[in-house]
């Protein structure tokens, strides 16, 4: 292992969940307001993995009083306390940028009921597996 | 290259430069030598490679044979067989880096003077051409005239980049940004320029681009 490898290596997580777009996830970011640091939860559908190892990076987005909110994390970034996977979306494409146009019911996104190969997902979905609308 | 998360989460992309080991070979005074400078080396080899006189000189110094010698002007604080590695640097320090850049070949003066380009269309016949290269009253071209050539492969200084970790253990200095030259390739770090004082260990990356 060369010394950029054993440096990234370092700096990673032992654990991180594979997300896959069209999954809905948790994530509890630290965020510091004035001196105090307290954990902010966003929960979304991912709409894009990117990258690997040390710079993977996933975009989050969820419609909060009618307006689109994306957030773009660092999935092992020190900000980033935990990532919950709450249900895992059966889509087609890599890049859900198709969500921005839709809206309430058009938005929604298929639970996945077949297994896919996961190297590390340490999660399950929940029980309730229906068409769910995301918001 | 790679990348350091900082503490407040942001990140910096960084170059990782292993630092030495280098010993200082000897020093140039200004009584003796009319000048003040350091002799640094580095990469020990085996004596059957370097030419006599350098052997000499590395015998005399009592150092083992080096496969590279550097002289760095000024000396505040070296001494003769000194060993340097990365603790010379600190986090936060202000450093240049001269290296011998990547080779691009033969290239044009769109690639390598930066020159824009013609039409393409219109019947067009000067895409990538120079244009004028001088005035017809000089008869001649003048010396220093942007022209097409060997682009790279050249010594470069790159400027005040930041260290931003050292790591003794390792030996390894990370500064940010990219540096000039190939992965592996040999890399000489010295207290900025633009800082006035002038340190100088002599570095070099292993494998990865240092």
């Amino acid at each position: 292992m060369n010394v950029i490898q054993q440096l990234e290596k370092e700096q990673q997580k032992e654990k991180v969940p594979a997300l896959r777009a069209g999954d809905t996830v948790k994530v509890h970011a630290k965020v510091v307001e004035g001196t105090r640091e307290r954990i902010q939860v966003f929960e979304g559908t991912v709409i894009r993995v990117t990258g690997g190892g040390l710079r993977q990076s996933f975009t989050v987005r969820r419609v909060t009083h009618g307006v689109g909110v994306e957030r773009t994390f660092l999935i092992h970034s020190p900000r980033i306390d935990k990532i919950d996977v709450l249900r895992h979306g059966d889509v087609r494409q890599g890049r859900l940028y198709y969500l921005r146009g839709k809206i309430g019911k058009e938005a929604r996104i298929r639970e996945r009921r077949r297994l896919i190969r996961e190297p590390e997902s340490g999660t399950e979905p929940p029980a309730n597996g229906e068409e769910e609308s995301e918001e | 290259m790679t990348q350091l998360f900082n503490a407040d989460g942001t990140t910096s992309a960084v170059t990782v430069l292993e630092a030495g080991p280098c010993r200082v070979l000897g020093l140039r005074t200004t009584e003796k030598d009319g000048y003040a400078a350091a002799r640094i080396a580095f990469e020990a080899t085996t004596e059957r490679r370097l030419t006599k006189p350098m052997n000499g000189e590395f015998k005399k110094a009592n150092v083992e044979p080096h496969r590279h010698v550097v002289e760095i002007r000024g000396y505040d604080g070296l001494e003769a067989g000194q060993e340097l590695k990365a603790e010379i640097f600190a986090a936060g320090e202000i450093v240049d880096v001269t290296s011998t850049s990547k080779g691009k070949g033969f290239q044009g003066l769109i690639k390598r003077h930066k020159f824009s380009r013609g039409p393409e269309s219109h019947g067009s016949m000067n895409v990538r051409q120079p244009g004028a290269i001088g005035a017809t009253d000089a008869a001649r071209v003048f010396k220093g005239v942007r022209m097409a050539g060997q682009m790279g492969n050249e010594r470069t200084t790159a400027r005040a980049y930041k260290v931003v970790r050292v790591d003794p253990e390792r030996n390894l200095i990370l500064v940010k940004g990219g540096v000039p030259g190939a992965k592996g390739a040999l890399v000489l770090v010295r207290q900025s320029t633009k800082k006035v004082k002038v340190k100088g260990p002599s570095g070099k990356p292993t494998g990865r681009k240092v």
